[in-house]
């Protein structure tokens, strides 16, 4: 035979668990680079504008003035709460992705307080009550998909999302209960504001999610439930071996899960005091992607929701710009999150492209050699 | 190695900051800015409207890129807020949102920026708030629903007269049973009845100002109830592109949609922002106060007409005869002659209306308190620029309620 060589792969891909940190750094920090020069070519196309003033927008448009950023803070903050509402479930492998309708619940927990005892009794005494409906109706939301899986083994994916639906047309349904004729969609109140602390709005709300960040990294890393949750999601069979009940792990976390969201669903409610179908904001979902980035860890998560909330709100700004609207907003991030979540392959693993043609010495060539000797 | 991350993604934070710091101190320009807040995009034919008129008093004033900011996709919660509060910030004089539920929370803004002036579409409150630079704004587009109904109803008299099997029943979808829709509908039906006096409607809601299938299916409903004409309040081109796909004549609103419609549009009524637009400017550029509830007629090029489309009538005879007709009952309502509530023109319950309170003065319990007939007519429009016609009128079948 005439050809002697072998074809090897073009690209070949093998697991590895030993990168250094400066060099996933660097892979983070190239696919964002990428990802920010996507983003100036695709936005020279469809907005046409000027990409210095684009990217200029994108990252200091979020500190120009101090609303804006306290409210960037703020947004931060929400976002880690969601996040940290849905990690406890994911580190033992419960797919929550209820966490939207979770907040809508906590939101509409509020409102119903505020309808129906507003003005009646003292606000410190309305705002509690908010904050305990709040808490209660988000951990109704949650342990529901939980008892199903524990006791029915129910694909707790589909359920928790289901369960946004529901709380979507349950809060329109409250809505127009409460319009009666008047129904655009929304229903303002006039009590069940939020305390101002020294005359800002944004500082109480912040302050509730630092608080929480700290109680939930240390339930994680140093409580027995944090062990116990882990060992649950590394596998349920070694877990049940060792003696933990597994139902009421999953049970108790994902309560833990719903009063972390119905908290959220409170501070958002206290904000303005006004109840409409998309008051979570679709927190709940980006959380997934914050928490997954974090790996799971709280401290991580202050990171992935800084930068996260960063991007949103930039490019919301940077398309007020061109008058892009949300599109513009969304088309941003999505670069973002793909660019970011394509880097993480390359760190988990390793590519090697093919060297140039190899020769290897095939069963031909040996025998021609061996021949060569015999002569 | 996340904990870098995070530490990096920390200080990139405070740089950011630091830069801001120095950045800001640039804005203390005195150039005239103004700013808007859009429930949705230009996908939204509702939001559109406002678009569009932007784009026209810039190019009449000639106002820059700077000086407009357009904040789209703004719910009706805090963001509202935020977002009027942000353009404040930038320098803003005026700041103008477009969304009834906005209301509140510019309301809010207001209160906390005394020297911008908050001007607000479609809203009730401004007149009884006492904010002084807060302000509502709307237009008579009742007038313009009546105008676009007797181009529908020239063109139902042309189908009846080529067959006379058809029943003059025409349909509307609605989006909410209230006032502002009920205003609406009832004027197109009184502008189709003042050509064919035996005419009925009836009328769908979807719940939604802006659901494309739901609308589309309330228009196939409509249709397939009957109804020989459709007309729509609501925010997609569900209705329009139903009607063109069954060939049954559509009225719209908002603008043309003739466009994907171009064998069933007639016409189309629209409020002109325009020139309130031009109006608030000017003021404020001469320093003179803004009017608290302001309500844009036809003579102050708000309620305006698109082209009639005469393609959508069987013969350009009746396309003529429906121009004339538009343009004698225009001049009559421009002199005063036409009122379109006019109580002699409409029955409730089988009675002429004397006498109707409306709720004018906004609460929360929608209590009756303005007494709205005069002179014959229901005075809509004039005691608050946002609609307070409520009134369920003979002839008028709801098929169901969304409130």
């Amino acid at each position: 035979m005439a050809d002697t060589t072998k074809k090897n792969p073009l690209v070949r891909i093998s697991k590895r668990s030993d990168i250094k940190g400066w060099k996933a750094m660097g892979i983070r920090a190239i696919a964002f680079v990428i990802a920010l020069l996507i983003v100036g070519v695709v936005s020279t196309a469809t907005v046409g504008g000027d990409i210095i003033k684009i990217y200029t927008t994108l990252f200091i448009g979020n500190l120009m003035t101090q609303r804006t950023v306290w409210a960037l803070l703020e947004s931060i903050a929400f976002l880690l709460l969601v996040s940290l509402a849905v990690t406890p479930a994911f580190k033992m492998r419960f797919w929550n992705i209820g966490a939207e309708g979770q907040t809508l619940m906590g939101v509409l927990g509020a409102a119903m307080i505020v309808n129906y005892l507003g003005g009646k009794i003292p606000e410190p005494a309305l705002l509690l009550l908010m904050f305990a409906t709040s808490i209660i109706f988000a951990a109704v939301w949650a342990v529901v998909p939980a008892l199903f899986k524990a006791y029915f083994n129910t694909n707790e994916t589909l359920f928790t999302l289901m369960m946004n639906y529901v709380a979507i047309q349950l809060v329109k349904f409250f809505i127009q209960a409460w319009s009666g004729k008047g129904n655009t969609g929304s229903k303002d109140f006039n009590y069940g504001y939020l305390p101002k602390i020294g005359g800002n709005e944004y500082l109480l709300g912040i302050l509730i999610v630092v608080v929480i960040t700290v109680l939930v990294t240390i339930y994680l890393k140093r409580s027995k439930h944090g062990y116990e949750l882990s060992v649950v999601g590394e596998s349920e069979n070694t877990a049940r071996y060792i003696g933990i009940n597994v139902k009421a792990v999953i049970i108790r976390t994902m309560i833990l899960s719903g009063v972390l969201c119905g908290v959220l669903g409170f501070i958002l409610f206290g904000k303005s005091a006004n109840l409409y179908e998309t008051a979570a904001g679709g927190r709940g979902f980006t959380a997934i992607l914050v928490s997954w980035l974090a790996k799971f860890n709280p401290i991580y998560m202050v990171g992935t929701s800084s930068l996260v909330a960063f991007l949103q709100s930039g490019a919301k700004r940077a398309g007020d710009l061109y008058s892009a609207g949300k599109f513009f907003t969304d088309l941003t991030v999505g670069i973002f999150f793909f660019c970011i979540i394509a880097s993480e392959f390359f760190i988990n693993y390793t590519v090697k492209f093919r060297k140039k043609t190899q020769k290897i010495i095939s069963e031909v060539a040996i025998e021609e050699k061996v021949e060569e000797v015999n002569e | 190695m996340k904990k870098v991350l995070a530490i990096v993604l920390c200080v990139a934070l405070l740089a950011g900051l630091c830069v801001s710091l120095i950045a800001c101190n640039g804005d203390g320009d005195d150039t005239f800015k103004i700013g808007f807040i859009c429930l949705h995009d230009e996908n939204s034919t509702y939001d559109k409207n406002f678009l569009d008129g932007v784009a026209e008093v810039k190019a009449k004033l000639g106002l820059t890129d700077d000086q407009i900011i357009i904040k789209k996709n703004i719910p009706e919660s805090n963001d509202c807020y935020v977002a009027a509060a942000e353009l404040a910030d930038a320098g803003c004089d005026i700041v103008f949102a477009n969304s009834f539920g906005h209301e509140k929370h510019i309301l809010k803004a207001a209160k906390e920026f005394p020297e911008v002036q908050f001007c607000h579409a479609t809203g009730t409150m401004a007149h009884t708030e006492n904010v002084a630079n807060f302000h509502n704004a709307f237009a008579s587009i009742y007038e313009g629903r009546y105008l676009a109904g007797v181009a529908a109803g020239v063109k139902l008299q042309e189908m009846m007269a080529a067959d006379n099997t058809v029943v003059p029943k025409i349909g509307y979808v609605g989006a909410y049973t209230y006032a502002e829709v009920v205003s609406g509908y009832t004027s197109f039906y009184l502008g189709v009845k003042s050509i064919v006096s035996n005419v009925t409607m009836e009328v769908q809601f979807t719940g939604s100002w802006y659901d494309e299938i739901e609308e589309k299916n309330a228009a196939n409903a409509l249709i397939n109830n009957g109804c020989v004409l459709i007309s729509q309040h609501a925010d997609s081109w569900g209705a329009p592109t139903a009607c063109e796909t069954a060939g049954v004549p559509n009225v719209s609103y908002n603008g043309s949609t003739k466009s994907a419609c171009p064998n069933t549009f007639i016409i189309s009524s629209r409020i002109n922002w325009a020139p309130y637009y031009e109006y608030i400017i000017n003021q404020v550029k001469n320093g003179e106060a803004i009017a608290t509830d302001w309500t844009g007629t036809i003579a102050t090029g708000s309620v305006v007409l698109t082209d009639l489309n005469e393609d959508a009538y069987a013969s350009a005879t009746t396309a003529a005869a429906a121009k004339t007709a538009i343009n004698t009952a225009k001049a009559n309502l421009q002199n005063g002659s036409l009122k379109v509530f006019a109580t002699d023109t409409f029955t409730v319950d089988g009675q002429a209306l004397t006498s109707y309170k409306a709720d004018v003065d906004t609460d929360d319990a929608f209590t009756p308190d303005t007494e709205v007939i005069v002179n014959g007519y229901f005075d809509e429009s004039a005691k608050r620029s946002a609609p307070y016609f409520d009134i369920n009128i003979d002839g008028i079948t709801l098929l169901n309620t969304k409130f």
